[in-house]
């Protein structure tokens, strides 16, 4: 009896390590090719970006246009009512709103996708609908923290300081959590639309609301209590007020904490929701 | 394993239904297609074979009925069907902005070619339609016969069992045509793929196509070979057999694009309420 039992053991265990490497192979192979997919649709919008060069330059009057207008026109009442230097105080919150843009606009890419029929191309794919939509968001993102980032060279030629350099990484995170964040609603938003009109009414009445209500412009300390609200429901003030933690040494109004977990839980959250509604276009 | 694939049909169509809103598209059609088959879909536009190939495809869901395609149900497993399908749309679904070439590795890596031999079978597909010496260049220098054959290059990509063309040949000059159709043969008898095509031009279903049905009205009101429909009908070609089928009467022109897609948007939005 222990002869037998003995001598297939080996042979069985051979075989159960052996079906055991295969499986792993097996995941191994599949979380590849998941990654695969996601990977192949961010090089699309990077490559898409960087042969736009029109567009990235374009990109970079209206930050520029803001800094100097607000930035110096403000600069002296903002001084003389002991607040300090305008510029050092605006310019987190102009590199904030040129991520905010360029993130929202990734929806329009989505459009644009949709109108010259390569969307459909995507929607054939075997590729699950969750995969589609963090390949885009991630590219759309990528994208606008690359804004963000050549806009913060910009604040550097008009005289912007950060305070501490070792905090720039801290500011890093900031700006590509926002990114994420505002890619995926901007995404979100246009799965559900057929055209760019829809998306101008979004432009008009959720972004730009977003941005001006958010701090980007003004310190949030001593607003009436409705700003107070209103500010508090806005995505954007927990990044403005993130960043300028990081780059300024302001006194955080949220907490630095608090600015990271918002928008980590809400980018979360538009990401699940957005996969959801890619589930339903019906190109 | 199941009923379906006990027999010779790769795909099969019974009581297939698609309403919008109170009208019906599609309405109660069945067919077969055969393995190895080239089977022509014919019908005077709105007839409803774009909403047809759009649930063939995963595109659109099927108020009611029942599809099976290489024996998957699209309603159940839908990566499994997209996997076997290769689809050239009606309407050009390239990136402009990316080339040729990047095009074809989009579209590999998505169909999950394996990354050894994914640029070989992309050289040799770029070859088979001519483009290998434009691979590096930007789509959107292609003229209308160039996309069409880099589309056609793609959907054959990852050997699909079947292939889709959506009037493929609509704008090419006579050259273009006769040489893509003579690439689809190819591969038809080579790998044994099944096509699947609609088109406006009777005389390529005629020559082509082993089987026709045609479509009017949400309908299949005829199916057969060429000369079966010939016949049935007493006519001398395949164009005055479709006339006598489907009558004279010119039917509603083909929306823009953008019309198009608004009434997609509204379709879609209505099944959201």
């Amino acid at each position: 009896m222990g002869g037998m039992v003995w001598s297939p053991c080996p042979l069985l265990n051979f075989q159960s390590t052996q079906r055991h490497k295969d499986l792993n192979h097996l995941t191994n192979r599949k979380a590849r090719q998941f990654v695969n997919v996601i990977y192949i649709m961010w090089l699309r919008q990077l490559k898409k970006y960087f042969r736009s060069k029109s567009r990235i330059i374009g990109s970079l009057g209206q930050p520029l246009l803001f800094l100097l207008a607000f930035g110096f026109g403000f600069g002296a009442i903002f001084k003389k009512a002991g607040a300090g230097n305008y510029i050092q105080f605006l310019a987190p919150g102009i590199i904030i709103m040129s991520v905010l843009f360029t993130a929202i606009f990734s929806g329009i890419d989505l459009i644009w996708d949709r109108q010259f029929g390569f969307l459909k191309e995507t929607m054939v794919a075997p590729v699950s609908r969750l995969q589609i939509m963090l390949g885009k968001t991630l590219g759309g993102a990528t994208v606008a923290a690359i804004q963000g980032v050549i806009v913060f060279v910009l604040t550097l030629i008009v005289g912007f300081r950060p305070h501490d350099l070792v905090l720039l990484p801290v500011g890093a995170v900031v700006v590509f959590l926002v990114a994420l964040l505002f890619t995926s609603l901007g995404i979100s938003l246009a799965s559900t639309m057929e055209d760019m009109q829809g998306f101008q009414l979004i432009m008009n009445f959720l972004v730009m609301p977003i941005f001006f209500l958010s701090g980007a412009l003004f310190p949030l300390e001593g607003l009436p209590k409705v700003m107070d609200v209103i500010a508090a429901l806005d995505p954007l003030s927990y990044g403005v007020d993130g960043l300028r933690f990081a780059f300024i040494g302001a006194q955080s109004v949220f907490g630095f904490g608090t600015d990271l977990l918002v928008l980590v839980i809400l980018t979360t959250v538009l990401l699940a929701l957005g996969s959801r509604l890619f589930e339903r276009i019906q190109a | 394993m199941n009923v379906i694939q006990a027999n010779d049909n790769i795909i099969t169509v019974s009581s297939l239904v698609k309403k919008f809103d109170d009208f019906t598209a599609v309405d109660g059609i069945s067919f077969e297609v055969k393995k190895g088959e080239i089977f022509a879909f014919l019908g005077p536009n709105g007839a409803g074979k774009s909403t047809t190939i759009k649930m063939l495809t995963t595109l659109l869901h099927p108020t009611s009925g029942q599809i099976v395609l290489n024996g998957f149900n699209p309603a159940q497993d839908k990566d499994g069907v997209r996997k076997s399908l290769g689809i050239v749309f009606q309407d050009p679904s390239l990136d402009d902005d990316l080339t040729a070439f990047e095009n074809m590795q989009f579209h590999a890596v998505c169909y999950k070619v394996p990354a050894n031999i994914r640029s070989s079978r992309v050289e040799e597909l770029l070859k088979f339609v001519e483009l290998w010496d434009r691979k590096n260049d930007l789509v959107k220098t292609f003229s209308g016969g160039m996309k069409r054959r880099l589309e056609i290059a793609r959907g054959l990509l990852h050997h699909p069992t079947i292939l889709f063309l959506d009037e493929p040949t609509l704008g090419l000059d006579p050259q273009t045509r006769n040489h893509m159709w003579s690439y689809v043969r190819d591969i038809n008898k080579k790998e044994g793929m099944t096509v699947f095509f609609t088109t406006h031009y009777m005389e390529e279903a005629d020559r082509v196509a082993e089987r026709i049905a045609v479509m009017d009205h949400g309908k299949i009101i005829a199916m057969g070979t060429g000369d079966e429909l010939k016949r049935q009908t007493n006519t001398g070609t395949l164009e005055d057999a479709f006339l006598s089928l489907t009558g004279h009467v010119i039917r509603e022109e083909e929306a823009t694009g953008l019309d198009r897609m608004r009434r997609m948007g509204q379709m879609w939005r209505g099944k959201r309420r």
